[in-house]
């Protein structure tokens, strides 16, 4: 029951704490061009460890967070971040299980498909986007600083998930026959 | 479950994008921006010294490159303890910005609401940042952002206690601009790479050097009006050319404001309005 609860509460924290320290922070922080995306590893690492449900509704409040924030189109990175957050969530329950590489692999493509997306939606929307700008000049060093960035986020995240939550599986046995 | 979310996310952009500016979920965004507003003004408080950290080191590698009187001005920044120089530095471009209102340069007729920038642009698509000012403190859409160095932008969003402003570089704002010293007219545009701007509009009858300075120019006709104010600087001409085809002066300038470090700004409010 107090896992029930407590769960929530922290994959929120989490979501609140990143959304914020990315609009006020990361997003000013400008390498050969990329800028870091904790609110992604953030809900890469909750995915990851909690499943494609807690996922996908992580990335939705995380992404409308960001746009009321920004006051951005409300809806477009909740819709971008709730696919990313639900097949990194599948991912992980499937052929990512108990892998290693499934961070860094995750947070690689979702970096990709989420700036593919948000350059799609962004044409749609008739915002003036560049594909050169989005796609040739910030997507490299943004995929090289998020895969930097990946494994301390994801201990910390991983280390707060943990905290002040029993162990999940059977307490007792029942033997039967 | 996600396919619910996902439908919840393409409803929310259906129902912002057609609603006017006023509408109930632009609303429900502004006082979401008015909650969120103190913890990115927190935030903002608690990082920059580490912001001013970070750009204190990158500077120093980047001086490495550059002449002997950066290497001075990295010696003299390099003997201040790290949180003094954040409080100083803040202190002097809001004292500059002060003494900016004070001269002639500021545009008469207008008065101004100082503020700093608490969000920047959260992707390479948007080249805007979040203002902690709004309604409250009379900021009105399409009114001028200008810092101490000149032409930052224009507000073409307002909630409550924040404000989104659109800067120069964007592709979307076009300024009727004037040389200084030939008085040719043009329109200043965003350029082709990030953070540079082009002069268009010019045509091959007017005279333009490298090293004029660009104005905004501030017409008005038939009752009406620029949005910008007569003579803020925006930058300076870097590059003409002519060719025998074109109609027009082909113009590079180099904006005066360093959009990469906007701290604070001034948004010029007409003295006209009501507050």
């Amino acid at each position: 029951m107090t896992r029930l609860l407590l769960e929530p509460v922290k994959v929120g924290a989490l979501i609140f704490v990143a959304a914020i320290l990315q609009v006020t922070i990361f997003s000013s922080v400008d390498i050969l061009g990329g800028t870091p995306d904790v609110v992604l590893l953030t809900l890469m690492a909750i995915a990851l460890l909690r499943g494609s449900i807690f996922g996908a509704a992580a990335g939705f409040a995380a992404g409308l967070l960001v746009d009321t924030a920004n006051l951005e189109t409300l809806g477009v990175t909740s819709l971008l971040l709730t696919i990313a957050g639900y097949w990194i969530g599948r991912y992980g329950e499937t052929t990512g299980r108990d892998r290693g590489h499934a961070p860094f692999v995750s947070v690689a493509v979702a970096t990709i498909l989420v700036q593919f997306g948000a350059l799609f939606l962004h044409y749609m929307l008739g915002d003036p986007v560049s594909a050169r700008v989005a796609l040739l000049d910030a997507l490299f060093p943004k995929v090289a600083l998020n895969l930097l960035l990946t494994l301390p986020v994801y201990a910390l995240v991983r280390r707060v998930l943990a905290w002040a939550t029993e162990p999940e599986g059977a307490t007792e046995v029942q033997l039967l026959g | 479950m996600a396919g619910v979310l996902v439908f919840v996310s393409i409803v929310l952009i259906t129902i912002y994008f057609r609603e006017p500016s006023g509408g109930s979920l632009h609303g429900i965004q502004s006082g979401g921006a008015a909650v969120l507003r103190p913890f990115e003004v927190g935030a903002e408080r608690v990082a920059r010294p580490f912001r001013d950290a970070y750009g204190w080191f990158a500077g120093l590698v980047h001086a490495k490159s550059e002449n002997a009187r950066l290497r001075g001005e990295v010696d003299r920044l390099s003997q201040q303890v790290i949180a003094n120089q954040t409080a100083a530095r803040e202190n002097a471009d809001l004292k500059r910005q002060l003494h900016y209102v004070g001269t002639t340069a500021f545009p008469s007729g207008y008065d101004y609401v100082a503020t700093p920038v608490i969000a920047r642009p959260p992707s390479e698509f948007q080249q805007q940042v979040d203002i902690a000012a709004g309604l409250t403190k009379g900021i009105r859409k399409n009114d001028v952002v200008v810092n101490k160095d000149g032409l930052v932008g224009l507000v073409t969003q307002v909630a409550h206690d924040t404000a989104q402003v659109t800067l120069l570089t964007d592709p979307t704002l076009k300024v009727p601009a004037l040389d200084l010293t030939t008085k040719a007219t043009g329109v200043v545009a965003h350029g082709q790479g990030p953070g540079t701007l082009i002069l268009d509009r010019v045509l091959k009858s007017q005279t333009v050097r490298s090293g004029e300075w660009m104005v905004t120019a501030g017409w008005k006709s038939e009752g009406l009006k620029s949005l910008y104010p007569k003579g803020i600087p925006i930058g300076v001409v870097t590059g003409a050319s002519l060719t025998d085809l074109s109609l027009y002066w082909d113009i590079q300038l180099r904006p005066r404001v360093d959009f990469g470090s906007l701290q604070n700004v001034l948004v010029l409010v007409p003295k006209t309005r009501q507050r």
